[in-house]
């Protein structure tokens, strides 16, 4: 089955299982070419699984997957090789000579030029989560996809992150599908949200980022309750 | 002022010299006898004279030669064994039990079926020695492939690479500091079972050297093949080490 090409991915009748434990059934979701989707919800609600199935990681037990040709995976951990450099980690991914050239391209994109010389062990969190970034970008891939990227690192080094992913899916224009545990990473990165809850999994929640009041909301489909919003003073009333 | 370095130089030369001061003084002064234990001196005209022969050369390359070939032996069964028991669950059900028990036999147990068998010609030095290096290596290779971070062979999976490619590019890099340590302890064992081989029948090596000392009461002699296996052991060990910190510095863990 060929993909139109106005998507990057399409889901139909997804059905996976762990055990006795229905994760998905019949679940779908389309994204567009060039759109970014953020994937939230409480941990343990399917999230990753669902990633994991779009990158070819989990077989589906039913259903069909259709995705772009080429895919990039970003994970939680940078999961380098630790015996190569980071040039050598980029250059891994590289079959053809034109990906060879780019891997130069991707390492100034995400600015580890200066570090390419570099084994793992001498990375900090922040530059081997970069390093990953620009393995998953050699093959110049039409779809991004990002399990919880910056949940390892720091406050900062999450802003700082976040910023240059955005930036390079800018100006690749890729699609992305972004699973995270964070609103505001969702709300930066994503064209729109979707939250994921119930056994087997459903989008309880869908939303375009471009409405400024998408936020509260997002956290009422998450369960979350903010002190001083009006549903939280009448109950208390 | 001088540096940390030097003063730990010295720290470590205490102890030796001073043994090396007592070994002298009481074989010099005639308490003990040269039979019981000979001195110093006894030892390195030994050397030279075995040096001047030719003799040593020969029991040095004896010794040298049944380890290569033994090591050798030992690490291509270790390797092509290992490889199926870590790679495929069959394999470990068809083998891992077998070599499990043959494991649990303390190697020089065979000793007296292998002169049975092969005589006490070269084949069952090399044997043994074989049989000693094997197990290490073998037990080193599995570990480390059962040890592979299933995440990184699945950053291998996630970009689409065959079976023969992940093996190669991920899970062969992935187990080498294992293997190398496996080798570096199969290496020790080698010299300690060409002890074992030599001892036991030998018109030459570092063994027939320690019991041609023991029949003509030479302690000189004794010694001299006692020093020289230190020095095959260390020297061994060393180039292992040396092998190890060129492929496979990466590791980031406290060297052993």
């Amino acid at each position: 089955m060929s993909l139109e090409n106005a998507l990057a991915a399409r889901i139909r009748r997804l059905r996976k299982a762990f055990g006795t434990r229905l994760v998905f059934d019949a679940f779908e979701l389309d994204v567009a070419r060039g759109e970014r989707v953020a994937i939230l919800g409480a941990s343990g609600c399917g999230k990753s699984t669902l990633l994991r199935c779009i990158a070819g990681l989990e077989r589906p037990d039913d259903g069909t997957i259709v995705t772009a040709a080429e895919i990039g995976i970003v994970f939680q951990e940078p999961r380098l090789f630790p015996w190569l450099d980071v040039r050598q980690n980029v250059a891994f991914a590289a079959r053809t000579d034109a990906e060879r050239a780019r891997v130069d391209r991707v390492l100034a994109l995400v600015g580890m030029v200066h570090a390419a010389q570099l084994m793992p062990k001498a990375l900090s969190g922040g530059m081997a989560q970069r390093a990953a970034l620009a393995r998953s970008l050699v093959r110049d891939p039409a779809l991004l996809l990002l399990d919880e990227p910056f949940a390892a690192l720091d406050a900062l080094r999450r802003i700082e992150l976040r910023a240059a992913v955005s930036e390079i899916l800018d100006f690749t224009r890729a699609s992305a599908i972004l699973v995270t545990h964070d609103v505001d990473d969702a709300l930066v990165l994503a064209d729109r949200v979707l939250v994921l809850a119930g056994s087997p999994a459903e989008v309880v929640f869908s939303a375009r980022t471009t409405d400024t009041a998408v936020r509260a909301d997002v956290l009422a489909a998450l369960g979350v309750v903010e002190h001083g919003t009006r549903s939280r003073r009448s109950a208390l009333r | 002022m001088r540096s940390r370095h030097e003063r730990r130089c010295v720290g470590r030369l205490v102890l030796p010299l001073a043994l090396l001061a007592a070994w002298w003084a009481a074989t010099a002064g005639g308490a003990i006898r040269s039979y019981q234990l000979a001195g110093p001196r006894d030892v390195l005209r030994e050397l030279g004279d075995l040096a001047q022969s030719g003799l040593l050369w020969r029991d040095v390359g004896a010794s040298v030669e049944r380890v290569a070939c033994g090591f050798a032996i030992a690490f291509v069964l270790a390797l092509v064994l290992g490889s199926l028991v870590g790679g495929s669950r069959r394999a470990e059900i068809a083998l891992d039990p077998t070599l499990q028990a043959v494991r649990a036999v303390p190697s020089l147990a065979w000793v007296p079926l292998i002169l049975l068998w092969l005589g006490i010609g070269e084949t069952a030095k090399i044997t043994l020695v074989a049989i000693g290096a094997f197990f290490p290596i073998y037990v080193a290779l599995v570990a480390g492939i059962r040890g592979v971070d299933r995440k990184l062979v699945e950053v291998g999976a996630s970009f689409g690479l065959s079976r023969p490619a992940l093996v190669l590019r991920v899970l062969v890099p992935a187990t080498l500091p294992q293997l190398l340590v496996g080798a570096r302890l199969g290496l020790t064992q080698a010299w300690l079972f060409v002890v074992a081989a030599e001892l036991l029948a030998a018109t030459s090596g570092l063994g027939f050297l320690l019991t041609d000392g023991q029949q003509t009461a030479r302690t000189d002699e004794i010694l001299v093949a006692i020093l020289l296996f230190a020095a095959c052991g260390k020297l061994s060990e060393s180039a292992m080490r040396a092998l190890e910190r060129r492929l496979v510095g990466w590791t980031d863990t406290v060297p052993a």
